[in-house]
């Protein structure tokens, strides 16, 4: 996934670099079910790698397939990301170990999820029930982020073909467009 | 299923700020916007991982109720990050509606392009 990471800070070719996130997401989802989050694995495997992807590749067609080159200094940006990097990783160093049971996130709620909810929810995968019961009304909001997003990209695009739309600097003249057909 | 490897005490969290800063990296160095998206997706699945990590008990098994199993992982970090993946694909399509307007509006989707068109402009 590392190695994935850092090609797509290298390469220019946007069709690779948005192929590249699509291998991404897809080898997160393999990790996923190693570490037995089955659900999610499933979902990050359709939504992330799937429809992302397609999102990206369709955004590509509408606009250009290259990168420019930046004259922009990258020394900047490298120190604020080793920086930062260093402090997240020295704030590990208190964190619960790897696959440690008695983890703090591992005992609020947890045990009575596991418990009872086969009998109260009646449903026996655990991550269903959390998911469509006890924490419905997340459920609920994601819904409507989900809604007000496509109103969102439905305002933004607009459904008729016409090219130019009011609020729009300059129109795109012809002879431009040709040059990147 | 187990890991075929032993995975030492904290380098799950390492291997997440790898990931994490690389992300960064391209949101805060690149001036292509479709990249910059891309960056912010790849920064989105590394806090995906840091939360499924966590969520991992040695011996536990995927959180489907049986009467075999004794140990379980913890099923909360997946139901947030479920809803954490749909809610991503959301904000990455308003995103890339967004850079499809600018498109039109600068005939360009390169940040430094876009800025320097504004100055010319004003």
């Amino acid at each position: 996934m590392a190695m994935t990471a850092f090609a797509i800070i290298r390469l220019r070719n946007l069709f690779a670099v948005v192929m590249l996130s699509g291998i991404f997401s897809l080898l997160a989802a393999s990790l996923y079910v190693l570490l037995t989050a089955v659900d999610v694995a499933f979902t990050e495997a359709s939504v992330g790698a799937g429809i992302s992807t397609l999102l990206m590749l369709a955004t590509l067609a509408i606009t250009s397939e290259y990168e420019k080159k930046s004259e922009r200094s990258t020394l900047l940006p490298k120190i604020i990301v080793t920086v930062t990097g260093a402090v997240l990783i020295y704030g590990t160093l208190d964190m619960p170990l790897y696959g440690a049971a008695d983890a703090p996130s591992n005992l609020h709620l947890i045990p009575r999820f596991i418990l009872q909810s086969g009998t109260e929810i009646g449903v026996p995968n655990i991550v269903t029930s959390v998911l469509a019961s006890y924490r419905g009304y997340d459920t609920l909001g994601e819904t409507v982020v989900i809604f007000t997003a496509a109103i969102g990209v439905l305002v933004l695009l607009g459904r008729g073909r016409n090219r130019w739309r009011p609020g729009m600097r300059k129109p795109v003249v012809p002879e431009e467009r040709e040059e990147e057909v | 299923m187990e890991l075929p490897v032993e995975i030492p005490g904290l380098l799950n969290y390492w291997i997440v700020i790898v990931l994490m800063m690389a992300g960064f990296y391209v949101v805060i160095s690149q001036g292509n916007l479709v990249k910059k998206m891309v960056g912010l997706s790849v920064f989105q699945v590394a806090v995906f991982v840091l939360y499924i990590t966590m969520s991992k008990i040695d011996g536990g098994a995927a959180p489907i109720l049986d009467d075999a199993i004794k140990q379980y992982s913890n099923p909360l970090p997946h139901v947030l990050i479920l809803t954490a993946i749909v809610v991503g694909v959301a904000t990455t399509a308003l995103g890339l509606a967004l850079i499809v307007r600018i498109r039109d509006a600068y005939g360009t989707i390169e940040e430094d392009e876009i800025i320097e068109l504004e100055r010319n402009d004003d």
